[in-house]
């Protein structure tokens, strides 16, 4: 990389945060010992929500599918760990709400059997159906955080005939680095997973994009690539947000996805390496999600770093596992830029959750937001070239038209703009909040057309009913009158006959 | 000179006239904002404004003698949309905005009288007589039209509980501009 490239290459956009990543990333991998209980959350995917398919008191071994897929977008849960389903029931998501969601609970019988798995030797023989299939049942969605079905998008890939291969290694987030991990210790099953994908979408290349804050990962990754000459370590200059796919993709290509479409569109398809990494085990070993690295980090951890867990752990085992200095005054899923807060530990650890930031009270302070002084930084920072500053005084006025008309449906929510905010305007949460809204309001639009469609149906039927009604009176009116008239008319013959027969000679 | 003047006002004249036909003759008999008002409304017809239904209530909207917050179901939303439709300015911290509801049905106090059945205007109650009736959700748009129907009061309304899916981030709470200011 020259001196010029270095140029032309640093991306204007984002931001460069203390990146917090060692000494978190340096530790070595741990694999936390299968709690005895573990809750499997029916919705831990974009798309529908899987149907459970087991019945409360039944033996499962770990690999076992739990709950099915159901509709075109979702992904199906298996069970973590051998044991008894012991409770199908509600537990609370993690999520900033803290609401609850359905979930199965699986007591662990210690013994971790597996299930009769179906390895298969050589995955370039397969058809890329075949491997899309596989890829769905083994329940992989994207791990970077995104949680799309992965074989939705191989099929999607397929058929728009994507060329490129990208493979997000860029973990820009800041605290976390379970992706550097997997990259480092892992980066034969890195490298074949994207075979693999390529194989299936029918890519001719793989680009890995890793930021150049990671060396290891990229020497590892050099290694295990230097035999396919197809899939090239790309380092990428550590910016926030470099592991946004559409950042990523112009970087990489020079290609700008455009607003509203998707990247497959522009002939890529972005899989994050920790997918890669879980489509190798599904189709060469045959096994299905059921466990992944999780960066425990934050100033409140005694020995930060990544556990390799099972999904369905409580975040406080988890944490207690690595130790607490102090009782945690925030808890993130997610980065800091972008997670999600938590408002308690005994939420569930979800396929999407790539790491738990327990931040102590220093980190942990939020400043007062300051009136907009109106400097421009948010608009400096903002990889997609919107006016944060605009879209937020609209929004605090409840002008969400006016926030759409600034192209608000193009945010990605990523943070800069609060981030550089000298006046600490928690710019993101205006749009997060005026996104909920908006949505809020296409649901309500919709329920009043399908409403009005149905008083329509009503009109119709009530019409209906009273013509039916008439008709049927009219009907019987007309018969009582040809009864009538048939009954008159048999008497007249009935006289006549009698006169007759009286005025017959005898 | 004054042919031009002439020229000039026999073609204002004439002109005048033929706008004046056409005023009279092509006359729009409703006015367009009042149809524009009624496919705002919820067009469930429950009465609850005091109108025989939608289509009485836009016209008095259109005429401006009703306000804006006249329609319970549609609440805060609905007022402020109608308030920018007709351009006026209004009020809207004193609606009452319970937000969505559906009706719910008691079932251990539902004698199965089918009242509610035959009030309700999107056909969102099922049962039969003497049978114990229930609420399809997604139809029911909680107008209320089935509460007063009901001789034991089974009937209800309740807000839609909130989901994951439908849980929005609470705007930020803003000190007002100022605050610093006075402070320092």
């Amino acid at each position: 990389m020259g001196f010029l490239d270095r140029i032309f290459r640093e991306p204007r956009w984002g931001v460069h945060p203390d990146d917090h990543k060692r000494p978190a990333a340096d530790a070595p991998l741990r694999i936390l010992p299968p709690p005895a209980r573990l809750y499997l959350p029916l919705h831990q995917h974009v798309g529908g929500a899987a149907r459970p398919v087991v019945l409360v008191g039944q033996k499962v071994l770990k690999g076992e599918l739990l709950a099915a897929a159901q509709g075109n977008i979702s992904a199906p849960i298996h069970a973590p760990v051998s044991g008894v389903v012991s409770a199908i029931g509600e537990v609370t998501a993690p999520h900033a709400s803290g609401l609850s969601f359905a979930a199965i609970t699986v007591e662990s019988d210690f013994e971790g059997r597996w299930i009769d798995t179906d390895p298969v030797a050589d995955p370039f023989a397969l058809a890329p159906e075949e491997i899309a299939r596989r890829t769905a049942l083994a329940g992989v969605v994207g791990l970077g955080g995104a949680t799309f079905p992965a074989a939705v998008k191989f099929a999607l890939g397929k058929r728009l005939a994507v060329s490129t291969l990208i493979v997000n290694g860029g973990e820009c987030e800041p605290y976390l680095s379970s992706d550097d991990r997997i990259m480092r210790d892992s980066a034969d099953q890195v490298v074949d997973g994207a075979r693999i994908v390529m194989h299936a979408i029918g890519a001719r290349e793989a680009l890995v994009g890793i930021e150049d804050n990671k060396p290891e990962a990229i020497a590892a990754m050099r290694i295990a690539a230097a035999a396919y000459p197809e899939v090239k370590i790309c380092p990428v200059p550590a910016r926030y947000p470099m592991g946004s796919d559409k950042q990523l993709i112009q970087t990489l290509t020079g290609k700008e996805v455009p607003a509203d479409a998707r990247a497959a569109e522009v002939g890529v398809l972005v899989h994050n390496v920790s997918t890669c990494a879980a489509v190798h085990k599904a189709i060469r070993l045959g096994q299905p999600l059921v466990e992944r690295i999780v960066t425990i980090n934050g100033g409140a951890v005694a020995h930060p770093g990544n556990i390799f867990a099972p999904l369905g752990t409580l975040v406080d085992e988890l944490l207690a596992f690595t130790g607490l200095l102090a009782p945690p005054a925030r808890l993130i899923l997610g980065g800091p830029m972008m997670g999600t807060p938590l408002l308690h530990g005994k939420v569930p650890l979800v396929k999407g959750a790539s790491g738990i930031l327990a931040f102590s009270a220093q980190e942990a302070v939020i400043p007062e937001a300051g009136p907009c002084i109106r400097c421009g930084n948010c608009t400096r920072a903002c990889p997609m070239g919107l006016l944060p500053l605009e879209m937020a005084a609209r929004i605090r006025v409840g002008e969400l038209d006016g926030a759409v008309d600034f192209m608000l449906s193009d945010c990605i929510s990523c943070g800069c703009c609060a981030y550089v905010c000298p006046s600490h305007i928690p710019l993101v949460q205006y749009f997060s909040h005026a996104k909920g809204e908006l949505a809020g309001r296409e649901r309500a639009k919709l329920r009043s057309d399908a409403a009005k469609r149905l008083i329509d149906a009503r009109v119709v039927r009530l019409e209906r009913e009273a013509r039916e009604k008439s008709a049927a009176a009219a009907r019987r009116k007309a018969e009582r009158a040809a009864a009538k008239a048939k009954a008159e008319a048999e008497a007249v013959n009935a006289t006549a006959a009698t006169t007759t027969a009286e005025g017959e000679p005898a | 000179m004054l042919i031009a003047v002439g020229s000039l006002a026999l073609m204002g004249l004439a002109l005048g006239a033929v706008l004046g036909t056409a005023a009279r003759y092509l006359a729009v008999a409703e006015n367009p904002v009042e149809s524009q008002l009624k496919e705002m409304l919820p067009g469930s017809q429950c009465g609850q404004c005091g109108f025989v239904g939608c289509a009485q209530a836009a016209a008095a909207l259109a005429a401006g003698t009703a306000p804006v917050t006249l329609c319970p179901p549609g609440g805060r939303a609905l007022a402020a949309a109608l308030a920018a439709k007709l351009g006026i300015k209004v009020d809207l911290s004193a609606v009452s905005d319970a937000g969505p509801q559906v009706a719910e049905v008691a079932e251990e106090i539902c004698i199965g009288c089918c009242r509610c059945i035959k009030a309700c205007p999107t056909d969102a109650v099922v049962g039969a007589a003497k049978q114990i009736h229930n609420v399809i959700r997604e139809a029911c748009t909680g107008c209320g039209a089935c509460i007063d129907r009901c001789p034991t009061e089974a009937m209800t309304l309740a807000p839609i509980p909130v989901s994951l899916q439908h849980w929005v981030w609470p705007k930020p709470v803003l000190a007002p501009v100022g605050a610093a200011l006075r402070e320092a």
